[in-house]
């Protein structure tokens, strides 16, 4: 017996099961950064002896718009797919990867000349926190890029066999990728701008 | 079905022929390697007996280690006998436990239980077996997502025994970790639970999206939100517990770990002093972040502690009352109303960090307001009793157990609870008294409900009944003995986590001849626990056989397959529900139950 | 999976790349506002509010918040619930606390230069 729902809707809950897993993921994870971020608050607004160091606003604000335009790859991706035009769907979720990568690139310029101005996590708690944010930040950047080589490759098989379970997988994928975005836009302002 | 599912006591026909026809007669059915089928698994049922044998060996061994904490309590600075040899020579030497080593024991004692043993019984294990059996599933929702939280748990539960090994030993500041104590002064142990823990958390994480994307989606036709069994309601709210709050931990665990590898100061405050001397870090950080961090998820984990066996209990009761569970509604909006009150009580484990007056009342209020629920839910399962006929099998008896002990625990959560009388009472033998009633007779009892119930169905054969009511018996007597006295220890005012049980301070000589009584309570508690062990075995090979239903319950688990339910897929026919779980007794019917799957016939 | 015809997802595209610029614009925004020199309050503030506006964007637009399934809007609005909670309560700690907050001077100074 199959397990039913993979594909299709379920009528009463209307959707299939691998969306509302992802969403419950995600709910997960507005909870793990909602934990950073209300650490950040408490620990900046307790510390009388707070202070910040000069970041590069140029670099992030380049690494912001980086996530926001691999957002708008990752789901003209997924439309692709529902037009049937795979050889778009690869082109833009490649595209998606490359600018995945532009980011960590510029985050790991970004780190490597803090480290040579002499600022690591242990420099005081405004770096502290920089640096974990930003690492865990990061570290679900390179999640999300394992699973989009996966899928542009060997994962791509399934478009052939199961194409409806394919456009769902990319879907499920591309709503993580909007998350990894969406916690940016707020790391960006909260660490760099204010 | 093969041809030995359906002639058991045949020789099977192993020629090649008829190897071959069965191949071609079910392209599906490929044959499984050991490997595929035993070890890496993605079969809920076989997850599910995974979680419940490697849970069992982890309860037991931190039994063992709280044994070896009493012998000390109750003779300080006496050699361990039998196994003091084998403590170490850093740890005990000459079999003398050294208080670091205690300190070992407790911290690591607590992490076991809570996080090795019950939760992945109740439900890795329970949850696991039971939840698509009762639902009508044939599976759970995301079947390879399932195998990897097993073994992301065995993982970090290799990382938790292999602590005990490295230099300065395993972890050793209470299993609530608390900083500066394990991130300036533990040693590397602490980092080991840290990176434990980091596995347990993701491993119940992803558990927690299977759960509730299975319940909410692969439901059978009929089984409408009301219709669901209790222990499915209790599993719902119990995985939305894991999934909101286990992240904040994970946050803070990743904070301490950077604390302590990375010489962050997200806890450690400007002047800090270790040792005489002011120790070199940034500072600026709070020890109260990672307790708020912390609590936000322990206060919801207890809950994830006792509301699978709520469940438990509830199945137990229901079916062995042959009458439908008194307020069915009241217990389920009671549980879903503890998992949200469950998110906003945590700091009454914080009334004495000096928070003031709003936040104590506040927290204060929704924790006397979160006990309601809890005693609907108790009220409900007694009320059930009322005019029942009530069967005493060993799982009952541990399920009727679980009431009066479940009570006392809560009743001594009550003055905790008041922020004044938790003066008196906060780190005080009273709040171990407190929660181990809840756990102990309380959630360990409704497991071993659980295990006697549902082995039937696992196994196909029953446990026996006489070693089961001599384990039952034992259980609940030395049980009393060891947490009972704790109460009076702690209103003497004899504090937690001490090595020596006490016997330094004046305010606690009249009680320390507790000590000694307890242990030897633990010490025969352990003793009672044999005639499971060797039931649980003995039964696997020589139990006497059963039938598929051999409790006349009214559940789909029972009803709609097999003992064992089939390898694949779990139904012969998948089942259609046409009523609620609990129809016994059901007037103008020949027998005293109504399967959820048979529709109720008139006349 | 949702049966769209090609002309809806046409122009469900056409309505990606307006989210896209109006994300780009709110990007500048924020980066102009951060050089005007705002008190603290003011400055978090409109921080915040175009933040949430870009996140707004995203979730609605992008992860089609706007359209979806009655449950997930309740699992997120749970979600968002405890979030508040776990964001306002710990800092809302000092609030009123016993005793005094007690700074050392000329201790765990941090290296590096303030702004």
């Amino acid at each position: 017996m199959e397990i039913p729902y993979t594909v299709e809707a379920r009528p009463d809950t209307g959707l299939y099961n691998g969306k509302l897993g992802i969403w419950l993921f995600l709910a997960s994870e507005v909870m793990l950064f909602g934990a950073l971020f209300s650490t950040y608050v408490l620990l900046r607004t307790g510390d009388p002896n707070w202070v910040t160091e000069p970041m590069s606003v140029p670099l992030a604000t380049l690494n912001t718009m980086i996530l926001i335009t691999s957002s708008v790859t990752v789901v003209l991706s997924w439309a692709s797919l529902r037009l049937r035009d795979f050889a778009k769907f690869r082109l833009y979720f490649a595209l998606t990867f490359l600018l995945a990568a532009g980011f960590m690139v510029v985050k790991a310029i970004e780190y490597s000349t803090e480290f040579s101005h002499g600022l690591y996590p242990w420099t005081n708690n405004y770096m502290a926190v920089y640096f974990t944010l930003t690492g865990l930040h990061g570290l679900h950047v390179l999640g999300g890029m394992v699973v989009i080589a996966y899928l542009i490759g060997p994962g791509a098989k399934m478009w052939k066999s199961e194409p409806a379970r394919f456009t769902n997988r990319i879907e499920t994928t591309g709503l993580y990728w909007h998350f990894v975005d969406l916690v940016w836009i707020f790391l960006f302002p909260s660490l760099y701008l204010l | 079905m093969s041809p030995i599912e359906q002639h058991p006591d045949e020789a099977p026909d192993l020629t090649e022929e008829a190897h071959e026809q069965g191949h071609a007669a079910d392209e599906h059915h490929h044959e499984e390697s050991f490997i595929r089928k035993w070890i890496f698994s993605v079969d809920h049922k076989v997850i599910g007996i995974q979680y419940g044998i490697t849970g069992l060996l982890f309860l037991l061994f931190g039994f063992t280690l709280m044994v070896i904490m009493r012998w000390q309590l109750a003779h300080p600075g006496a050699p361990v006998p039998f196994i003091g040899g084998l403590l170490g020579q850093a740890n005990a030497p000459g079999g003398i436990v050294l208080p670091e080593f205690y300190n070992q024991l407790g911290a690591m004692h607590g992490t076991i239980m809570v996080f090795l043993g019950v939760v992945p019984l109740a439900v890795g294990a329970f949850g696991n077996y039971v939840v698509p059996l009762q639902i009508g599933a044939p599976d759970m929702a995301f079947p390879r997502l399932n195998m990897m939280s097993y073994w992301v748990y065995f993982i970090g539960g290799v990382v938790m025994l292999t602590s005990f090994f490295v230099p300065g030993g395993a972890a050793n500041s209470g299993w609530t970790s608390y900083p500066p104590l394990s991130t300036v002064v533990a040693t590397q142990g602490q980092t080991w639970w840290l990176i434990g823990m980091v596995c347990l958390i993701t491993s119940s994480l992803l558990g927690s999206v299977n759960f509730i994307t299975t319940i909410f989606q692969l439901r059978a036709k009929g089984m409408t939100w009301m219709r669901l069994p209790v222990f499915v309601w209790t599993q719902l709210v119990t995985a939305f517990l894991l999934l909101l709050a286990f992240p904040p931990l994970e946050a803070a665990g990743i904070f301490q770990l950077m604390d302590r590898v990375a010489g962050t100061s997200f806890f450690s405050p400007a002047g800090l002093v270790v040792d005489g001397r002011i120790i070199e870090i940034a500072g600026g950080g709070t020890a109260l972040l990672w307790q708020h961090l912390f609590w936000f998820l322990a206060h919801p984990e207890v809950y994830v502690l006792v509301l699978p066996a709520m469940g438990i209990v509830a199945e137990v009761i229901a079916n062995n009352t042959r009458k439908p569970l008194w307020g069915y509604r009241s217990i389920v909006f009671s549980a879903v109303f503890i998992g949200f009150m469950s998110f906003v009580v945590w700091a009454h484990h914080m009334f004495l960090t000096g928070m003031g007056t709003v936040m104590n009342a506040f927290f204060q209020t929704t924790t006397m307001i979160i006990s309601i629920p809890s005693v609907i839910i108790l009220t409900a399962l007694l009320m059930s009793l009322w005019g029942a006929s009530i069967r005493f099998n060993t799982p009952m008896l541990f399920a009727l157990a679980f009431l009066p002990m479940f009570g006392i625990g809560g009743l001594t959560g009550l003055p905790l609870g008041l922020s004044p009388a938790d003066i008196h009472l906060h780190d005080t033998y009273y709040v171990i008294g407190h929660f181990h009633y809840v756990v102990a007779p309380g959630t360990i009892f409704a497991l071993f409900a659980g295990i006697y119930y549902w082995f039937p169905k696992v196994t196909g054969r029953r446990l026996n009944e006489t070693l089961g009511k001599i384990h039952f018996f034992f259980s609940l007597i030395f049980i009393n003995g060891v947490f009972g006295p704790m109460f009076l220890q702690g209103l003497a005012g004899v504090s937690r986590r001490l090595w020596d049980g006490g016997t330094t301070y004046s305010h606690a000589q009249g009680v320390l001849h507790w000590n000694a009584f307890m242990s030897y309570s633990a010490f025969l508690l352990f003793a009672a626990q044999l005639p499971f062990i060797f039931n649980f075995f003995w039964s696997i090979f020589k139990g006497v056989r059963v039938g598929a239903n051999p409790w006349q319950a009214t559940t789909l688990e029972w009803v709609a397959t097999t003992s064992p339910p089939l390898g694949h897929g779990n139904f012969a026919t998948v089942p259609v529900v046409y009523h609620g779980p609990y129809e016994y007794s059901v007037p103008g019917r020949g027998d005293d139950f109504l399967p959820q799957n048979v529709a109720a016939q008139e006349g | 999976m949702g049966g769209h015809s090609p002309e809806d997802i046409k122009k469900e595209t056409r309505t990606y790349i307006l989210v896209f610029v109006a994300l780009a614009a709110l990007t500048v925004v924020t980066v102009g506002i951060s050089y005007l020199d705002l008190n603290t309050g003011a400055a978090v503030t409109l921080a915040m509010i175009i933040a949430v506006a870009k996140g707004s964007l995203v979730a609605l637009f992008f992860m089609h918040l706007i359209s979806e399934e009655k449950l997930i809007y309740a699992v997120l609005l749970l979600t968002v619930f405890f979030f508040a909670v776990l964001m306002f309560m710990p800092a809302e700690n000092y609030l009123d606390d016993v005793g005094q907050r007690f700074t050392m001077e000329g201790v765990g100074h941090p290296e590096g230069g303030g702004h």
